[in-house]
């Protein structure tokens, strides 16, 4: 799996390249608890090369959420696999962070 | 027919046991999503059991197995601990509560409980059997 971030204006991007697990969601903690501790808005999570998540994957957008809202940082996640969007589904995490299908999109959602 | 696969207590064997599993129920006409989710319902189980009970103890491991009845699809975690977490007397908390308090952990068993239709735990001799069955639509 591997994590990277490009900047597109004022927008912050985060690429994920493979498979989120156990393994290796500690890399994506990393970059994503870096950025916010940068103030970096809005936080973007390009998902289309995402192939699979688990929990530990999931784990650290939900352990980042409260961080975004007390910062004013907005954090969209776009692009992911139907395989991938359902287990968002699941959790009920869809209505609690937002998706979008595009990066476009993303960037109008955040605020 | 029964696969089965064995692996040391690493984090990064749960790859190895995503494709066994992916592998095996592909043999199926089962949906890409539907095969996701029996394989992150066994990955979160293996994740558990390498991480908790064996403490990723590479010289520790456990054996995973695919097993199909008619339309149910089981499968059986075996390993060699202290007996493991109980999954079935675990009372998950939701997701507002692991938000709230900055956690990560406890949403694998929210996942595993979700996916799958039953949960057994059988104790035989030294070995824990996590049993787990997902019934799918003929």
């Amino acid at each position: 799996m591997e994590v990277k971030f490009t900047e597109e204006e004022k927008n912050y991007i985060i690429s994920i390249d493979g498979d989120l697990d156990a393994s290796s969601s500690i890399k994506l903690d990393k970059v994503l608890a870096k950025a916010i501790g940068e103030n970096r808005n809005p936080i973007l999570v390009d998902c289309n090369k995402l192939d699979y998540i688990s929990s530990p994957g999931i784990g650290v957008f939900t352990s980042h959420l409260q961080e975004c809202e007390a910062r004013n940082i907005s954090l969209v996640l776009y692009g992911m696999n139907d395989k991938v969007l359902k287990v968002f589904r699941i959790l009920g995490l869809d209505e609690i962070i937002p998706i979008t299908k595009t990066k476009d999109e993303a960037k109008n959602r955040a605020k | 027919m029964i696969h089965s696969i064995r692996i040391s207590c690493l984090k990064n064997n749960l790859s190895r046991v995503r494709n066994f599993v992916e592998g095996a129920l592909k043999q199926h006409a089962i949906s890409p999503i539907d095969i996701n989710l029996m394989v992150l319902a066994v990955d979160e189980l293996c994740a558990n059991l390498i991480i908790h009970s064996h403490k990723c103890n590479p010289k520790e491991d456990i054996e995973v197995s695919v097993s199909r009845k008619d339309n149910q699809f089981v499968f059986e975690i075996k390993d060699e601990s202290a007996p493991s977490f109980d999954l079935l007397s675990y009372k998950e908390p939701d997701m507002q509560e692991i938000i709230a308090e900055k956690r990560s952990g406890g949403i694998g068993l929210i996942l595993v409980k979700k996916i799958m239709d039953e949960i057994q735990y059988e104790r035989s001799g030294s070995a824990n059997i996590c049993r787990v069955s997902k019934r799918l639509a003929p």
